[in-house]
């Protein structure tokens, strides 16, 4: 079972891949799919190479990112309900975004709200782990905790003046979450960062499955506690922020994702890693199809879709766990 | 051989131990007692390199303790309570008392599965090998504990009371295993506070009160009538291989 897994879900993966190139307002054959990555002169040619790999590529990273951090994170605070939010880093890419919208940068910078996301994303962090240093993995989801909600607040009140009706649409637009209309500039401003991100966290594995044992007896198993929080930390903060700050909060990816492999690897956190991070990729890729693909005539967002889908999987979780949990 | 010398530890503002100066030596099986607060918990941390001292010096025969994953393979620790959050089967948790020397990725190799192999078999655990962890009663999970401890056939074990929670038997059984591995030529340190069971199997005590030394030796000279009651502040009377109070 264990053994299977990893190439199963990468064989799900590349299906829903070639799936998200065919699907859309303008379905395109297997054909045209393989002209356009030749590089042929098409109007399929470019749909696939400009508009829609681009667009894969995206979700396939913001995805995998979402499950691997939200694997890490659970693992590491040894809570079922830890999700990549927590630490505030969605919500300062949010911020950080959002300002850019309202001060009218993106307007004149296409970069602009991606780049203003990611700083925010940094800064957030960074203050959740200055204010925690020193203290405990609770006193960190306190801070993370307080440091999300300066940010929501600062989301809320560039709402409450905006400036324009335009505006105010304009930010709630952004915050739902969406792949739409992102392009190889988008890919190359996150990748770096979502690469290096996703380096750090998976230098966690091993000493995640120590600390199911407890801080304590992980550390006289030879585990730096300390330094496996801080790679946690940092790994999510450019992972995450990176990949909120391109699309928008995408929430419950990172939640979910580790709880549907977690029983197919003996609930040993560290062997979560991988599979959750592939899960989590076929999951966005997956929700980035149907909202292509349901008939709805504003684009239904992606943020949106997986939240419904997901909201009701998490109240599950919470019935579920209520016996099992200590 | 483990020694402490003049160890302060200091937790919010307060001197928790106080000049505390130990040996514990190889082969031999110490009991640390004493009252609530006395400092045990915190003088077992010290001793296993898991907090640094303020002042003082802590000693594995007669060297600085090394470093962090080369301690970690021959110095055993179990905390109070010690649990499990993951339904993670017996055998991945006792395989975890190998973690500093597992490889980092892939299945269990086969000279690991037969240590772990025999460490379920010495805990009465081969029956239980895919039970999850958080399925298991206290005593199942005391046991699991002890074959994580032991897998690695630590020169050291520290272990912080053993028996909190179980019932006669399987405290008997916790001490008794204990016992062996001190037989088997290991430094032992147990904090305890059924003193009929450590009176069982201990050969050195350790009586620690409002964090300094309050008595030290061999068992017999500390499992006395005057010494107990000035710790415990309670009137003691002992006799027969049994500790009786008030």
């Amino acid at each position: 079972m264990t053994r299977a897994l990893i190439p199963a879900l990468l064989a799900l993966l590349v299906a829903a891949m070639l799936a998200s190139l065919l699907a859309g307002q303008v379905w395109l054959t297997p054909a045209d799919v393989v002209r356009g990555l030749g590089g042929g002169p098409s109007l399929a040619g470019l749909i696939v190479s400009e508009v829609r790999l681009p667009r894969v590529v995206l979700g396939v990273l913001v995805g995998g990112i979402l499950g691997l951090s939200g694997a890490v994170l659970q693992g590491l605070l040894r809570n079922p309900l830890a999700e990549p939010g927590l630490l505030g880093v969605s919500s300062g890419a949010s911020l950080g975004a959002v300002i850019a919208i309202y001060y009218g940068v993106s307007g004149t910078l296409t970069l602009a709200a991606p780049v203003f996301g990611l700083a925010g994303a940094l800064v957030t962090a960074g203050t959740a782990l200055a204010l925690a240093r020193g203290g405990g993995t609770a006193t960190l989801i306190l801070a993370g905790a307080a440091v999300s909600a300066i940010a929501a607040a600062g989301v809320a009140l560039a709402l409450n003046l905006a400036p324009n009706p335009y505006a105010a649409y304009e930010i709630t637009t952004w915050l739902l979450g969406s792949l739409a209309d992102r392009s190889w500039d988008h890919v190359e401003l996150a990748a770096p960062f979502i690469a290096a991100g996703a380096v750090l966290l998976a230098l966690t594995g091993r000493s995640l499955d120590a600390l199911a044992l407890g801080e304590a007896q992980a550390e006289s198993l030879g585990i730096d506690v300390r330094r496996t929080r801080l790679l946690a930390l940092g790994g999510t903060a450019l992972g995450v922020g990176a990949a909120t700050a391109l699309t928008g909060a995408i929430g419950f990816v990172g939640l979910v994702a580790p709880h549907l492999v977690r029983p197919l690897v003996g609930h040993r956190p560290g062997a979560t890693l991988v599979p959750a991070t592939l899960a989590g990729a076929i999951i966005v890729t997956l929700a980035d199809i149907a909202v292509r693909v349901l008939p709805s005539p504003p684009e239904l967002k992606l943020g949106v879709l997986v939240s419904l889908i997901g909201a009701p999987f998490f109240l599950w979780l919470v019935l579920h766990m209520r016996g099992r949990m200590p | 051989m483990i020694a402490l010398a003049g160890v302060d530890v200091r937790r919010g503002g307060r001197l928790v131990l106080d000049g505390i100066d130990a040996a514990f030596a190889a082969g031999r099986l110490t009991a640390v007692i004493g009252p609530n607060g006395a400092g045990k918990s915190t003088l077992l941390e010290v001793a296993a390199g898991l907090l640094a001292p303020e002042t003082g010096t802590v000693t594995l025969d007669g060297a600085v303790l090394p470093g962090r994953v080369a301690l970690a393979r021959c110095r055993a620790y179990l905390p109070q309570n010690p649990r499990v959050d993951w339904p993670i089967s017996v055998e991945r948790v006792v395989a975890l008392g190998l973690s500093s020397e597992l490889p980092a990725f892939g299945r269990l190799p086969a000279a690991f599965k037969a240590r772990i192999d025999a460490a379920l078999a010495a805990h009465d655990l081969s029956g239980l090998r895919d039970r999850p962890a958080t399925a298991l009663s206290g005593g199942e999970l005391a046991r699991a504990m002890l074959a994580r401890a032991t897998v690695g056939d630590p020169a050291l074990l520290i272990v912080d009371e053993p028996t909190a929670g179980l019932d006669p038997r399987h405290a008997i059984a916790a001490v008794t295993m204990l016992r062996a591995r001190a037989d088997a030529g290991r430094t032992v340190v147990m904090a305890i506070h059924d003193l009929d069971l450590a009176l069982r199997v201990a050969d050195d005590v350790l009586a620690l009160k409002g964090g300094r030394v309050h008595a030290a030796g061999p068992a017999a000279s500390v499992f006395t009538a005057a010494v107990l009651a000035t710790l415990y502040d309670v009137d003691v009377r002992v006799a027969d291989g049994a500790v009786r109070f008030g």
